[in-house]
């Protein structure tokens, strides 16, 4: 049996057990047919499956890419914003998170805690709580540790970062404002809520993720999309333990962040922060503007709040406070608040019974105080005379001729048919309506209509009904950047621009046209001479009311209000100055105060020469009323609501 | 001695060999991909995966030779032997899991050996030299036990390492014993019988219950109507009995006899349970690496789920992920048509040889290497449960690699003697 290689017969006949028969007869030598066809078909059935799979089936090749894919978006620098002279208003600031790998330091040994708390000024149980939370977040990939630390302690931390393995720091930015001001009008970013990710995909702007940042109020929410620039993203590869790997295709599919664009506005930062210390410890606004061109130099609503207070992580804190406050520091006066005009209406009065030729500037009312009030002043003769003395009996005549102008018979419908009228004049003049400023959330003010009469007194009324409109009290009600407004129309003789704070942004200085558009108010250019001259001598003629508001050297025309209401009297004034070819037209609104001549005159002539002078000779008055402290309490149903909240 | 050394090497089959020698190479380029890291690029770099690899592949190589140089007869008279020196090695590795907890391989030296994948080869050398004895005739009973016992003693052994991958690759033996013989309804039966299960796990026992018992009786009732025996009436009510009670035990076995995670895996495939997360990653990960590929694949290197470690055992098991992300459609047939043209080509081999230790040998050779092929493309394609063997000359791995190229140039080595014989 075990003698090999002696030649092939031999071996033939001795070691194998030869079969009786050849290859392939035995009996079941056909079943080698029924295993290759089974062999067959199930080389057929994986190739079946093949192509199933990588062929007819495209939902692997995106779950494969949903695997290894990590989008990481480039964050851009939000624009910057810069006043009338070039000065910076807003910037960002560099801030850092640092973010944390909790398996990759685990490694380190020698990590030494308490260094790491020292520099970062944290507790060692803040620490560990950080740490429980990054570790449950992910072992692999990165999260944030503490976010947002300033550059200093970035700075202290930098030089030993190194012995920290797993850490590491990622470069936010954050807005800051080099001076305290301003807060309303540039208004704060926030993250983007639930709802306003809804809106803005439903207006087809996919632009925006849960946790981005979007301008939540002001300039900041007006120009969003010029100032948020464009996000960039970067496409890495990462393996099953989410470690980065490198980059996908080598940066062929990631695209760089585009800053967002400066805005340049029409603020005078100067301006701005003196209006603003001229409104401290009163509630109230300024707003001024150039009348040649509707921009805004000054926008105060007080009392205010420092804008740097609602950025990074006291954000929160801070806004719950400034919302609890009774006094609302977060409301916009100078856009919100709609106010009884008070006297200062009568200029707009005196234009619109002009125009409609139911009085002549030289028409005269006797002062005989049977249905208004007045103070003790001589009877007006004329229109300059009665926007002096501010005249209440004189326009109580001028607005009855202006509603009940005898068209019919019937009382009822003649007031109907001059209000109408009335009303549509005062449209013309940017009352009872939005003025296209470039701001979110301003508010129309209210010059009542027919119908809105109609349904408070069932269809019966007459002037005598509504004659407290006559001087600015009643049911109408103006913003305070119509006050200005109008005094902007009668430093232009008859017509104003669209108010505006940008002028233009962007490197390719972009103007958005609708604020060069021209708005008449369709009343005669020398009606408006004697309304100029009517409010030049409130503050200089004799009998003036509003002496206080005087500047020497310079032509001021100005008109008092006083708004009556629940409370101390508001207290009004708008002014415009020079008089001829003017440069500024303010209102000085100063809630609960007193008499217009007496608080917001003199607040709205330091301003205007502030800003013509470009510095403040009147020390006296400065002092004056930067120092006082006008009507320190509420009204009596904030205080209660604020008492009920408390318990 | 050169001379016949020559004359065996030129009458070995080349085709077989090409096509082993092909699917190894391939295997390795994609063990490279499958493990590349950029520090351990290097491709002779010994600490690394493929590198051993490639230690292994040129071991294989040389046992290849040195088994062709060899006398054709060493292994069957060897065969009884070898099994039971690697039932020895089997029993070795169980008592040391005993001690050591549960290990499958025997350290010697710096190499792990795996005794599980040599005892395919032993079974395989057993069951040809003892089908290939005068007189054996599959056909009787006697015959039936001892072939079952030779197939069974080492696959008990492997199940209790816990290795049921391999333990179920034994009953690729059906392959040989169908060819020689053995009744096609025993195998039938088998089929049936695994269906019956699958179907008892699916769906509510009474309604198969139900089924079987109206199927069986009206297939009998129509026999009887034919042929009226009494027979016929003793035999239907056995069969509804007997499936009734393996309908009735599968629950039983499915959650006394079969382990957790088998469990778990059998459901899984059936979409019982869904959890891509849990259970379902590995099927998941690799169906998405396969059919990220699509049509010409990635690219050599390119493919991120194998790159990045998206498959686990990506280089033992899973290795046909590789396939499918960095060569596509076009790649992954190719892959199976070598196996397909490779275990045809061992048919035809098998089929012309004259003695009947090869003819069982070759079919044995088959057969084992069909089942890993199936089982493991089966498992990666989302097919069959998740069970772990090899693929065969393609996995990362010393012993399986050696014990499969033991095993298919044996049958090459018998196969050349034949040609000189001629």
């Amino acid at each position: 049996m075990q003698s090999f290689g002696k030649g092939c017969v031999f071996r033939n006949c001795f070691i194998d057990k030869v079969l009786p028969h050849s290859p392939m007869t035995d009996a079941y030598s056909n079943r080698k047919q029924i295993i290759k066809i089974l062999i067959l078909s199930i080389g057929i059935l994986f190739i079946v499956r093949l192509m199933y799979l990588q062929i007819f089936n495209s939902d692997y090749k995106k779950a494969a890419d949903d695997n290894a894919l990590r989008h990481i978006v480039q964050y851009p620098a939000r624009g910057l914003v810069y006043d009338r002279n070039g000065e910076l208003l807003v910037y960002n600031d560099a801030v850092y998170d640092i973010m944390v790998v909790p398996a990759q330091m685990k490694n380190a040994e020698d990590f030494d805690t308490a260094m790491f708390c020292q520099i970062l000024d944290i507790t060692r149980d803040a620490f560990d709580s950080n740490m429980a939370k990054a570790c449950k977040y992910s072992m692999q990939a990165p999260s944030p540790f503490i976010k947002q630390i300033s550059k200093e302690t970035y700075g202290a931390l930098q030089s030993n970062l190194w012995k920290f393995k797993g850490f590491y720091a990622q470069q936010r930015t954050l807005r800051h404002y080099p001076k305290p001001i301003a807060a309303h009008l540039l208004g704060y970013i926030g993250e983007i809520d639930e709802r306003e990710l809804k809106d803005t995909n439903i207006n087809g702007d996919n632009y925006y993720r849960q946790g981005d940042y979007i301008g939540k109020s002001g300039l900041e929410k007006s120009y969003e999309s010029v100032l948020r620039g464009r996000k960039g993203q970067k496409i890495t590869l990462v393996d099953v333990h989410n470690r980065e790997k490198g980059r996908y295709e080598n940066g062929r599919f990631d695209t760089a962040a585009i800053a967002g664009k400066n805005l340049y506005t029409s603020i005078d930062i100067k301006l701005q922060e003196y209006a603003e210390k001229l409104m401290a410890n009163k509630r109230g606004c300024i707003v001024a503007i150039e009348p040649s061109t509707g921009e805004i130099l000054t926008l105060v609503s007080a009392p205010s709040y420092d804008p740097n207070l609602l950025v990074g992580r006291v954000r929160g804190e801070n806004y719950k406070k400034l919302q609890d406050d009774i006094a609302k520091p977060l409301f916009n006066r100078a856009l919100q608040a709609t106010y009884p005009p008070g006297s200062i209406f009568k200029v707009a009065q005196a234009m619109i019974a002009l125009d409609e030729g139911v009085i002549t500037p030289n028409t005269g009312f006797p002062c005989d105080k049977s249905k208004l009030g007045c103070h003790n002043h001589p009877s007006a003769g004329c229109v300059r005379d009665a926007i002096k003395m501010s005249c209440n009996p004189y326009f109580y005549f001028t607005y009855r001729r202006m509603i009940q102008q005898g068209k019919y018979s019937n009382d009822v419908r003649d007031s109907h048919y001059g209000l109408a009228l009335w009303r549509e004049h005062m449209l013309k003049f940017g009352f009872g309506q939005r003025l296209g400023l470039d701001l979110p959330n301003v508010g129309t003010g209210n010059i009542p209509d027919t119908t809105f009469y109609d349904k408070w007194y069932n269809g019966r009324w007459t002037f005598s009904t509504i004659y407290s409109n006559s001087i600015g009290q009643g049911e109408v009600t103006i913003i305070p950047l119509q006050m200005a407004n109008l005094a902007a129309i009668v430093a232009n003789r008859g017509y104003y621009y669209t108010p505006h704070i940008v002028r233009f942004y962007g490197e390719d200085s972009v103007r958005p046209s609708e604020f060069y558009e021209k708005h008449e108010t369709g009343v005669a250019p020398e009606y408006f001479e004697i309304a100029a001259n009517g409010m030049y001598d409130v503050i200089h003629g004799a009998g003036g009311t509003a002496h206080r508001a005087n500047i020497p050297g310079i032509d001021i025309c100005g008109k008092t209000g006083t708004a009556e209401n629940i409370g101390i009297d508001h207290s009004v004034f708008i002014c415009f100055a020079p008089k001829d070819n003017p440069k500024i037209a303010v209102s000085v609104y100063v809630e609960n105060s007193g008499a217009g001549g007496t608080w917001a005159a003199p607040i709205a002539s330091l301003v205007v020469e502030k800003y013509l002078k470009k510095k403040v000779e009147r020390t006296d008055v400065e002092r004056q009323y930067m120092e006082a402290r006008p009507c320190q309490s509420l009204p009596l149903k904030r205080v209660y609501k604020k008492m009920k909240k408390r318990r | 001695m050169r001379a016949r050394n020559n004359s065996i090497l030129s009458s070995v089959d080349w085709v077989t060999v090409l096509v082993y020698v092909l699917i190894v190479l391939f295997g390795w380029v994609n063990i490279y991909a499958a493990t590349y890291d950029h520090d351990t690029a290097n491709v002779f770099n010994m600490n690394s995966q493929h590198g051993k690899q490639l230690l292994w592949i040129g071991l294989s190589f040389l046992l290849a030779l040195v088994i062709l140089l060899a006398d054709a007869h060493f292994f069957s008279t060897a065969a009884y032997v070898i099994y039971g020196l690697v039932l020895v090695l089997l029993l070795v590795v169980l008592s040391m899991s005993a001690v050591k907890g549960a290990t499958s391989w025997i350290p010697i030296g710096p190499l792990k050996l795996q005794p599980s994948e040599f005892a395919k080869f032993a079974t395989a050398l057993a069951i040809a030299k003892y089908l290939g004895s005068i007189d054996i005739h599959i056909r009787d009973f006697k015959t039936k036990i001892i072939t079952f016992g030779l197939i069974l003693i080492p696959a008990a052994l492997i199940l209790l390492q816990h290795d049921a991958g391999s333990a179920i690759v034994f009953t690729s033996f059906c392959v040989p014993l169908y060819r020689m013989g053995l009744s096609g309804k025993v195998l039938i039966y088998g089929v049936l019988a695994v269906l019956l299960f699958v179907l008892a796990l699916l769906i509510d026992n009474n309604f198969i219950l139900i089924g079987i018992i109206v199927a069986i009786a009206l297939a009998y009732l129509f026999l009887w109507l034919n042929k009226r025996t009494s027979k016929i009436v003793i035999r239907t009510i056995l069969i509804v009995a007997a499936c009734s009670a393996f309908v009735l035990s599968t629950g039983f076995v499915f959650d006394h006899v079969l382990e957790p995670h088998q469990k778990t895996r059998i459901l899984q495939l059936l979409g019982k349970i869904d959890d891509p997360q849990g259970i379902g990653y590995n099927v998941r990960q690799s169906k998405i690496a396969v059919g990220s590929g699509g049509l010409i694949g990635k690219g050599f290197l390119k493919g991120t789920q194998t790159k990045f470690h998206f498959v686990p055992e990506q280089e033992t098991d899973f290795i046909f992920c590789t396939v499918g992300e960095e060569w596509g459609f076009l790649g992954s047939a190719v892959l199976v048509i070598l196996y397909v043209v490779l275990f045809i080509r061992l048919i035809n081999i098998a089929e012309r040889q004259y003695s009947k230790f090869a003819l069982v040998y070759g079919y044995s050779v088959v057969g084992i290497l069909l089942f890993h092929f199936i089982i493991n493309l089966g498992m990666v394609l989302d097919l069959l449960p998740t069970i772990g063997v090899p693929l065969p000359f393609f996995s990362y791995g010393g012993s399986s690699l050696l014990a499969f190229t033991a095993l298919l140039f044996v049958f090459l080595r018998q196969d050349a003697s034949h040609n000189i014989m001629i």
